[in-house]
């Protein structure tokens, strides 16, 4: 293993091997380390979407240039990613929900997303399977450059292109301390030996309040655990994914066919317990049927459970701490970190080489949890 | 090497002897990366039927025994359920 390194990235997920090529193609020398294997976290147990309707700006704007490169990602890595927008199509249950997505949709239309607000005889135009009186809905909001690509695929391209720039990843290989001095970061060690370093990117997801508190930091992230499943492949039948705030669901047909979907549970709360329940079966199949009815005939195959890391205002913490010099957060992603990982490693790298700074970036700092009153993410489903 | 397209390993995927050797080769040497670059044990049979080969390839191609922790857990449904019967209250 190396010695030294200019950048220790901590976390072999979507944004850490995305942090990866964009640091090791500015040309600085990167080590990662991901204690299992890559995609081994969240990213690879998320419900692969690209979502650009939020009802924060700081979002809307990282999930819209996140989009943007997401498009030529597989040309640009050389790899296949499997990207497909089919939209998102977003459901409005009642007269509250629509004031404010119209509200949303205006800041939304500002930086530049294209979104229109259906009425219910137009949601069928969009996707004919879903049964609009079954979803109770007076409306929807849907973005057609929305959509969907392959986690798996995205980390895995991001990692191959990051090693052909010279970026040394570490897989089965656990961070066990941070050193500093005089708040500065000096070095990180592993399971497989230490590396000499001035700059550490935390990006652990849901293990990332550990990875803070090495380094003697404080975090106010928390596991959210989550459920998802997956049905037997069929035929092509809608293009989008189907959201609902009120109902908590999502739900989309991937490229292979089979429809993947996830819904919270009454009994859901923190922790790292990670076997499925009966109760999201239940819960779920009832309320994809009520969407759906003509899945009810479909068989379900595979059912998971992933962690969402969750902040308090449901906002990524991001960019270096005041506390120590050189401890970067890329964490706290809510359960979005796919979606927003290529622009978020994009500022997260400018910012590490040419410190150049971004209005995103500080409002998303770990200090707005200091007493401030906060802006939370209210379009947060699953 | 006409063997080797013809010898399917998963038949959920589709995926043939070669197909699971050029991944191993080009880098997927983690029996879990192997499983979601290629999908094996992703489709009805839930890798009843080609984990234990992919296993024995991958531990023959990289002469690794592959430690038992790191096979995927068996979660429900053991057996496809429709998702009317999942839906439906009836015992």
């Amino acid at each position: 293993m190396n010695k030294k390194a200019d950048v220790v990235i901590i976390g072999g997920g979507v944004t850490g091997c995305s942090l990866a090529y964009n640091l090791s193609k500015k040309g600085l020398d990167v080590s990662l380390f991901e204690k299992s294997y890559l995609s081994s976290g969240a990213t690879g147990c998320c419900g692969a979407g690209l979502r650009q309707q939020w009802s924060t700006h700081e979002n809307a704007e990282l999930a819209k240039k996140s989009v943007e490169i997401f498009e030529k990602l597989s040309k640009t890595l050389n790899y296949d990613i499997e990207l497909r927008q089919g939209g998102y199509l977003i459901a409005i249950h009642d007269e509250e929900e629509m004031k404010q997505a119209e509200k949303n949709v205006e800041m939304q239309r500002s930086l530049g997303i294209k979104v229109d607000i259906l009425t219910p005889e137009n949601i069928n135009d969009v996707a004919s399977i879903l049964d609009v009186k079954g979803m109770d809905v007076v409306g929807a909001t849907f973005c057609a450059s929305d959509g969907h690509a392959n986690p798996f695929k995205t980390t895995f391209a991001y990692a191959n292109a990051a090693k052909k720039q010279g970026a040394n990843i570490f897989t089965q290989t656990e961070v066990t301390g941070i050193k500093t001095d005089k708040n500065q970061i000096k070095e990180v060690m592993t399971t497989k030996g230490s590396v000499k370093t001035n700059v550490v990117v935390n990006a652990a997801g849901v293990w990332s309040k550990d990875i803070a508190k090495m380094a003697g930091i404080k975090t106010p992230n928390v596991p959210l655990r989550k459920e998802i499943m997956a049905t037997e492949r069929i035929k092509l039948l809608f293009e989008a994914m189907v959201i609902s705030f009120k109902d908590g669901i999502y739900f989309s047909q991937q490229d292979e066919g089979q429809i993947v979907g996830g819904i919270p549970i009454p009994e859901q709360k923190s922790g790292f317990k990670t076997m499925p329940t009966f109760s999201f079966l239940n819960h779920m199949s009832k309320t994809l049927t009520r969407y759906a009815p003509v899945l009810k005939h479909v068989n379900m195959l595979r059912h998971w459970t992933g962690f969402y890391d969750v902040t308090p205002d449901s906002r990524p913490i991001l960019g270096e701490t005041k506390q120590v010099k050189g401890f970067i957060h890329c964490h706290g992603f809510s359960g979005h970190g796919f979606m927003l990982s290529p622009m978020v490693a994009k500022l997260l790298s400018d910012y590490i080489s040419e410190g150049k700074t971004n209005t995103v970036l500080d409002s998303l700092n770990l200090d707005r949890f200091k007493g401030k009153k906060l802006t939370g993410e209210t379009y947060v489903v699953g | 090497m006409g063997e080797k397209k013809k010898t399917i390993v998963c038949r959920c995927e589709d995926l043939t002897l070669e197909d699971v050797e050029q991944a191993i080769d080009e880098g997927y040497t983690d029996l879990q990366e192997l499983r979601k670059k290629l999908r094996i044990g992703m489709g009805p049979c839930q890798g009843r039927v080609c984990i234990p080969i992919v296993m024995k390839i991958l531990e023959r191609k990289t002469g690794k025994k592959i430690p038992k922790k790191s096979l995927h857990t068996s979660r429900p449904p053991i057996v496809p359920v429709s998702l009317g019967s999942l839906a439906s209250d009836e015992k």
